[in-house]
């Protein structure tokens, strides 16, 4: 069971790829994947979107994760996470950095989030060199 | 022609808007017609972070009506937005876009509206608005990409 204060993720997506990346998470790390709530913009308008993130957002300290910050995802996770000490956002979620905040998630937010952006652009690399 | 694409989308810019229309039509300038977000700066910051390099410009109805004939004579590429379809028929009163194009981008389902397409839902009002811009001139077709296929006011109306 997880500290009182660890994080919990949102992972904020296009289409069904928070599912996707949340249920990928699953099957490599297992039960610390339930640190995670996937959440799809499909269908929904950005008022109705707004509120989904708040509620599942809550109260506790809480890392928005979206897809693109350009997009409706990131507009609403900015508008969710605006003003508020305790709700932090990232853009561009890739798989390693999920994989990171789910062992790591009760780092202080802060130092969670510096932590999750380093190690997700670090786990972009081109194995074989250049072409 | 520099108003290279006016389009209704209740997300006004987001990634079909800057990647799937933007990538084809590369605008220089995105302007936001809308009443209440003309006095919202913290709204207005939201969506210039989702237009990257691209300026954004925020302005109500009438002041868009009176500067609508230097936009189409300005070199720059730009999209004009409204999230709803009666800023749109605003903006639209006097013929002032007849002939042009104006493409239903996106309004999801709520309150009072019903499915016309997967991406478009529209209450009564919505319809009647829709049909006065006809009237006024402009040629309304729903398509959420440029590549999807094209859905004229009658087959939408029909619905």
């Amino acid at each position: 069971m997880s500290e009182p204060s660890a994080a919990t993720g949102v992972v904020l997506a296009h289409g069904d790829m928070a599912r996707g990346l949340v249920g990928a998470v699953r099957r490599i790390a297992g039960d610390a994947a339930d640190g995670l709530v996937p959440l799809s913009n499909e269908g929904k308008s950005p008022d109705v979107l707004r509120r989904e993130l708040d509620d599942v957002a809550g109260s506790g300290p809480v890392v928005v994760f979206v897809d693109l910050s350009s997009g409706s995802c990131g507009v609403a996770g900015l508008a969710c996470c605006r003003d508020e000490a305790l709700r932090a956002l990232v853009g561009g979620v890739n798989l390693p950095m999920l994989l990171d905040f789910v062992f790591h998630r009760e780092l202080p937010l802060g130092e969670l989030v510096d932590r999750l952006v380093e190690n997700g652009r670090a786990s972009i690399d081109q194995p074989l060199g250049r072409s | 022609m520099p108003i290279v694409l006016h389009r209704i989308d209740e997300r006004l810019i987001h990634g079909q808007v800057v990647i799937g229309w933007g990538h084809q039509l590369r605008p220089e300038r995105y302007l936001v017609i809308d009443d209440e977000l003309v006095g919202s700066e913290w709204e207005q910051d939201l969506y210039r972070l989702g237009a990257g390099d691209v300026g954004v410009e925020f302005l109500d109805v009438e002041t868009a009506r009176r500067r609508m004939p230097e936009w189409r004579e300005s070199p720059e590429r730009t999209i004009l937005l409204t999230r709803n379809v009666a800023t749109m028929r605003r903006l639209a009163e006097g013929r002032l876009l007849s002939g042009e194009r104006v493409n239903l981008g996106g309004i999801h389902h709520g309150p009072g509206r019903s499915e016309v397409l997967t991406y478009l839902h529209l209450t009564d009002q919505d319809r009647e608005d829709l049909r006065a811009m006809a009237e006024q001139g402009a040629i309304v077709t729903a398509r959420d990409l440029p590549d999807a296929h094209g859905v004229g006011l009658d087959t939408l109306l029909r619905s």
